[in-house]
């Protein structure tokens, strides 16, 4: 706690020495005192979009991760299947998701789905690919055992490569949680009026610059307490596990 | 005597001949030592004859005519699941009911009734052998094949093991896979020894009192021991 105060402080410091150094004109570059009346006056806006945000991410995270994750489980069962979609994986990742957003938008509208598509499409790869790698490293003294015992495939996967996958699909998940807002604010950038990255994309037209860099500050809270409590969560689970 | 298990073929690693034309037959409810140097081939017949995948080239034919348990050096106990489940491990592999009556029994037969509910993290290497033990045990199969299991233990814990293995899996027919001379010279009702010029069957020290280990002291043993360890140097 005490690190992270003293990080604010020296952040604060830095921030208001160099408006001082450089006299920058508040609309380029507002005090940390004008970010802070501008998150106050529009508390209830900032509020509304923040709730608008924070639904669609985790709605886009919990989607994205159960995607990932089973497409996980059906490749590492699966040598086919995994010659099929490995390639595609990777391909997917090579278009940039700015590129996405207009189109996706244009086909599910200006609402709340556009945004979760796109956290849906951020956060599927870590999660896929972090598990994936857990699930082909089962220790190989433990699959002989099985293999002499006598287990069906299915039950192998379900007693011994999943449960011994599970630290790294909680890399995955840890991911993507830091990774998943990115998604949901590019989709507000790119199409409809509500949510943090609408707000940021408006202010910034009116020239208020004090009111982009609150809702910056209000994401970034949204996203540390995220993907911190995704951490803990996932640490109290899987500590059995060696996550 | 009935047949427990019959390999007879030859591998290659690559091109490099791994063991030329082996024929090895184990006999039921018999302890053969398969004795013999690092990377002769000795655990490669036994996956052979376990039927797990081996990396080498086999050219012949690997059978075992009962069921099969296995143990081997890595204990392979799974790190998420306490002592009685790792046990009864088999049963949930093949969506059997486990019978916990049963395992506790073999888990107090190792001497780790305090023990039964601790993960294997918290446990030291030869309390995690006896888990292997009593999870072969629970498996109840007439075929047990030890790779090494005990080579990683310190010499105190591993007479111990041997003591322990002997009197548990007595009446099985076993294949234990060592490069240690003196536990072939405990435990061997028949000793076979590996090298790169194949398999030799070699003198035992006398006559085994089933269910026990020899005297690791008895001057037999420790002559036998002696005259293993000449053959394995000479080759």
């Amino acid at each position: 706690m005490r690190t992270i105060l003293m990080t604010c402080l020296l952040a604060l410091t830095l921030w208001q020495g160099l408006l001082w150094l450089t006299g920058m004109p508040p609309f380029l570059l507002p005090s940390p005192r004008a970010v802070l009346d501008a998150l106050w006056l529009n508390r209830a806006e900032i509020a509304h979009a923040a709730l608008f945000t924070g639904t669609e991410v985790l709605a886009g995270f919990a989607i994205g991760s159960t995607l990932g994750a089973s497409l996980a489980v059906l490749m590492a069962a699966s040598r086919r299947v995994t010659g099929v979609l490995h390639p595609l994986l990777t391909f997917s990742q090579t278009i940039p998701i700015f590129a996405l957003a207009p189109i996706l938008t244009l086909w599910l509208g200006y609402g709340m789905a556009p945004k979760i598509a796109m956290t849906v499409l951020i956060v599927f790869f870590p999660v896929a690919s972090a598990f994936l790698d857990g699930l082909l490293r089962t220790p190989q003294a433990a699959l002989d055992l099985a293999q002499v015992m006598g287990a069906s495939r299915w039950r192998v996967m379900r007693h011994l490569r999943i449960p011994a996958a599970l630290p790294g699909l909680a890399t995955g998940l840890r991911l993507a949680a830091v990774y998943a807002p990115i998604g949901a604010v590019i989709g507000e950038w790119v199409g409809g009026a509500r949510g943090l990255g609408a707000l940021m994309i408006h202010a910034n037209g009116r020239m208020k610059t004090d009111l982009v860099f609150a809702a910056l500050l209000v994401l970034s809270v949204l996203t540390i307490s995220f993907a911190k409590t995704v951490a803990l969560v996932l640490r109290r689970l899987l500590a059995r596990y060696g996550g | 005597m009935t047949e427990a298990a019959h390999i007879r073929g030859r591998a290659w690693v690559g091109d490099q001949p791994l063991f030329d034309s082996v024929d090895l037959t184990l006999r039921a409810a018999e302890w053969t030592c398969l004795l013999g140097p690092s990377g002769v081939g000795k655990s490669t017949i036994l996956r052979l004859i376990a039927g797990l995948e081996t990396g080498v080239r086999f050219e012949g034919h690997a059978k075992a005519s009962q069921p099969v348990a296995l143990m081997a050096q890595d204990a392979g106990l799974i790190g998420w699941l306490d002592v009685r489940s790792n046990v009864t491990l088999g049963a949930r592999l093949r969506g059997e009911l486990a019978d916990t009556a049963r395992a506790d029994r073999l888990i107090a037969a190792v001497g780790l009734s305090d023990r039964a509910a601790h993960l294997p993290a918290r446990l030291s290497g030869g309390q995690r052998q006896r888990v292997a033990l009593a999870r072969t045990l629970f498996e109840d199969r007439p075929l047990v094949l030890l790779d090494e299991p005990f080579s990683a233990l310190d010499a105190r814990t591993r007479t111990g093991m041997q003591d322990l293995a002997a009197g548990l899996l007595r009446d099985r027919s076993v294949l234990l896979v060592t490069h240690d001379p003196a536990e072939a010279a405990r435990l061997g009702d028949r000793i076979v020894l590996l090298t790169s010029a194949g398999l030799q069957d070699q003198p035992l020290p006398g006559p085994r009192i089933p269910g026990q280990a020899r005297p690791y002291d008895a001057p037999q043993v420790l002559q036998t021991q002696a005259a293993l360890l000449r053959r394995m140097l000479a080759a």
